[in-house]
């Protein structure tokens, strides 16, 4: 108890200090946990996609398009219950710059695909009668002030023209994950429309989501649904929604890879602020650190206290951190949710974010502890600072 | 005003205390640098893929060639426009092109990625003088070889010379792989454009390129174009619909940097203020000296600031000597605009330079005015009597 008490006073002595290096640890502390929640937030459509799901596309690239006519054999293949499609609709709201996901998808059973988008019953019916209603998320409707009823026009960036839709529905996530910002819209309203602009490109949609019956054979649907297609002129390329997901994330992952390696030189950040101020405190206490040895204070008893003091402060600066951490990623999840879910700091971020400080507190001890011990006790008595 | 060696030899005699800060504020303005380098990098290697005088005509409202659509007719009006320049054959320079994605696989991760492949005409290379044939030759038959840009040779699968790429229901031969200078077209995979056309089924181009005769009539050809209404068309600079290709990628990586340059650099700052709080506390004595020797506390003042900013100048410039080197790291990603595949270096410019150097100073000046305005307020007497 009392080796308690001289640590926290030790490390009290110089409060102006102290209070500063606690404030520098717990604002690199946030920041190293608001990296990591980013990330994750990154991954939130991997996370959110169903195992009960495959995705089936063009075996070339995204950009090309799938047969409507594939889906009456899709629904023939063995496990396969219900099939859904969508195409990638690309279209902007007044300036490019205010992107969000837009795509046409088949209104018969999409909602029964994917139960995770809740709408209410009564405006699924109204979104069923007409054809250029839209379905949009609450993050959406949020981000422009978008109401039921109102008429928004977006311009096609791959199919040309101006697009003007109706808000019919507005959706709301089932789960944490659930993306709410998108744009969904009559795949029909796209076709008919094709099929007089462009009939060569009509009858075609972007991608197939197939309800299966077994998770499990996953792997073997997938294979079957492949084969049927091989040596046909659009080959197919099926995977599970997880993997089509992380597809899309794994073309950023340089990017994620540098936000990791910032989020470990945060780390050296800390560092350097903690090693700094126990430095100074080392360079204070030599002569008081020897006077302490002659009253026959053992080494290991120093290696306690200044291990001790360094870890108390980190521990504090940890603890403030974390907190900031809850705070600011609270606020920042509002304000993002309308761009994209998931910005909410999980259980690990919380223990790593911690366990970096703490390690801190570990690896800033090493340099005065070994300047403490090594130092003669009659050197030490005659510093004069 | 007291000499400034004064502070810097203040500085080298803390040792450590002076190392630490100084490599704070270095970690600091490296990630501050290595964020503007790398949106740098990928705009200069965009805005490289274009060359001067060159016009590129895409769908209107398709942003990129991708998603644009040109029928033939409208490509027949345009290439017998006048203004365009004739080569030395009196053949107008001018080509129209396919622009699709395919997927292949990372040699290193084995991760997938989207790469160009771009349909093009004889009269694509000369218009783009930088790209010529480092190894293999040009196809021969043209239904089914390919040739391959550097960048993408050296890192995705199946791309070296005598391998195949199966696209379009065929197998294509890599016999060529070309150098571009480092610019975006280097990521890129090449063929005819009748036989993309015909492979992918697209009986439609992309874009056009075209050089202009006379640069000064650009404005005129694109009020042309834009004014006729067969023509829905964009009309670019060919570096400026690159330049436009990298805004969103550059928008992001531009806020993300600023956040942590803020995140990281408030911590430096606090760092800093630790080392000039307590310097002025080692120096309480000094401090009342030199008042006593009639300085003033301006004097002081300046000379705490001083020494804060050469040490956070030091930091600066060990943290831009680290990001010198980042040049030689080379990134491969996904740029959004265009959803493709493409590789750059971090690329350094004096612009940045100066910005880093700008804010390891706003650091220093942040972190040492408080602690110098306790030096400057010191009473004599007082500072004579601490211990």
């Amino acid at each position: 108890m009392k080796v308690l008490k001289l640590v926290t006073r030790n490390a009290f002595r110089r409060k102006l200090r102290t209070f500063l290096t606690i404030l520098g640890l717990a604002l690199a502390v946030m920041a190293f946990g608001l990296i990591r929640t980013f990330i994750n937030a990154w991954y939130a459509g991997a996370r959110a996609a169903a195992p009960d799901r495959l995705i089936t596309r063009h075996a070339v690239s995204i950009i090309f398009e799938l047969p409507l006519a594939y889906r009456e054999q899709l629904l023939k293949i063995d496990g396969v219950e219900d099939v859904t499609h969508a195409s990638w609709f690309g279209g902007y709201y007044v300036d490019p710059k205010n992107f969000f996901a837009n795509f046409a998808m088949d209104h018969a059973n999409w909602f029964d695909i994917y139960p995770e988008f809740i709408v209410p019953p009564d405006q699924l019916e109204d979104f069923n009668k007409e054809r250029n209603a839209a379905i949009i998320g609450q993050g959406l409707a949020d981000r422009f002030g978008w109401k039921l009823g109102d008429k928004i026009p977006l311009i096609g960036t791959i199919y040309p023209g101006d697009w003007d839709f109706v808000v019919r529905g507005i959706y709301t996530g089932r789960d944490e994950s659930t993306d709410e910002t998108l744009f969904l819209f009559r795949f029909d309203y796209l076709d008919e429309r094709m099929k007089v602009e462009s009939p060569d490109r009509a009858g075609q949609t972007g991608w197939y989501a197939l309800k299966i019956s077994d998770p499990n054979r996953s792997a073997q649907i997938s294979r079957a649904v492949d084969s049927r297609f091989d040596n046909s002129w659009a080959e197919t390329r099926t995977e599970t929604e997880k993997e089509f997901q992380m597809s899309f994330i794994q073309m950023s992952s340089a990017i994620i890879l540098g936000l990791r390696i910032m989020s470990y030189l945060i780390i050296g950040v800390i560092l350097l602020v903690l090693a700094n101020t126990m430095a100074m405190t080392a360079r204070e206490r030599v002569s008081e650190n020897a006077f302490m040895r002659t009253l026959g204070f053992e080494g290991y008893h120093l290696t306690g206290l200044i291990l001790g003091e360094s870890l108390f402060i980190a521990f504090l600066g940890g603890l403030v951190g974390i907190g900031l951490l809850t705070l600011v990623a609270g606020v920042a999840s509002e304000a993002l949710s309308q761009f994209f879910p998931g910005f909410q700091p999980d259980r690990m971020t919380y223990l790593y974010s911690f366990g970096a400080a703490v390690i801190v507190g570990v690896l800033a001890a090493v340099f005065p502890v070994s300047r403490a011990l090594r130092i003669k006790i009659v050197d030490g008595l005659r510093v004069v600072d | 005003m007291i000499p400034t060696s004064y502070s810097i030899r203040n500085i080298i005699n803390y040792k450590i205390t002076s190392t630490l800060t100084i490599l704070g504020i270095g970690l600091v303005v490296f990630v501050f640098c290595a964020s503007m380098m790398l949106t740098n990098g990928l705009a200069e290697t965009l805005v490289a893929s274009g060359s001067d005088g060159n016009v590129t005509v895409i769908r209107q409202a398709s942003q990129t060639e991708v998603q644009s659509i040109i029928n033939y007719e409208q490509a027949r009006i345009i290439s017998a426009f006048p203004e365009i320049a004739r080569d030395d054959n009196g053949l107008p320079m001018f080509t129209n092109e396919i622009h699709v994605l395919i997927t292949l696989k990372k040699l290193e991760s084995g991760d997938e990625g989207n790469v160009v492949v771009r349909g093009v005409t004889d009269k694509s290379m000369p218009l783009r003088p930088m790209i010529r044939i480092i190894e293999g030759r040009m196809w021969e038959n043209a239904g089914s070889e390919i040739i391959v840009g550097r960048s993408l040779a050296e890192r995705f699968e199946n791309c070296k010379i005598g391998e195949r790429i199966r696209f379009g229901a065929r197998d294509w031969t890599v016999v060529g792989i070309f150098d571009a200078e480092g610019s975006g077209n280097e990521s890129e995979i090449w063929c005819d454009v009748e036989q993309a056309g015909d492979a992918f089924r697209r009986p439609v181009y992309s874009s056009l390129t075209f050089r202009m005769a006379d640069s000064s009539q650009f404005e005129a050809v694109k009020a042309k174009i834009e004014d006729d209404r067969r023509l829905p068309l964009e009309v670019l600079w060919e570096k400026d619909y690159y330049a436009r290709q990298s805004e969103a990628f550059s928008t992001f990586i531009g806020i993300v940097g600023i956040a942590l340059s803020i995140s990281f650099g408030l911590g430096a700052v606090v760092g800093a203020m630790i080392t000039m709080y307590a310097a002025v506390a080692n120096r309480t004595k000094e401090i009342g000296t030199l008042r006593a020797l009639g300085f003033r506390r301006l004097n002081i003042l300046l000379s705490f600031m001083f020494e804060a900013l050469v040490i956070s100048l030091s930091g600066g410039v060990i943290g831009i000597a680290g990001a010198f080197f980042l040049r030689f790291v080379r990134v491969s990603t996904t740029n959004w605009g265009t959803f493709s595949e493409v590789a750059f270096n971090f690329e350094i410019s004096a612009g940045i330079v100066a910005a880093a150097i700008i804010f390891a100073l706003l650091m220093g000046i942040l972190g040492g005015f408080l602690p110098a305005v306790r030096a400057s307020r010191m009473k004599i007497v007082e500072s004579f009597r601490a211990v």
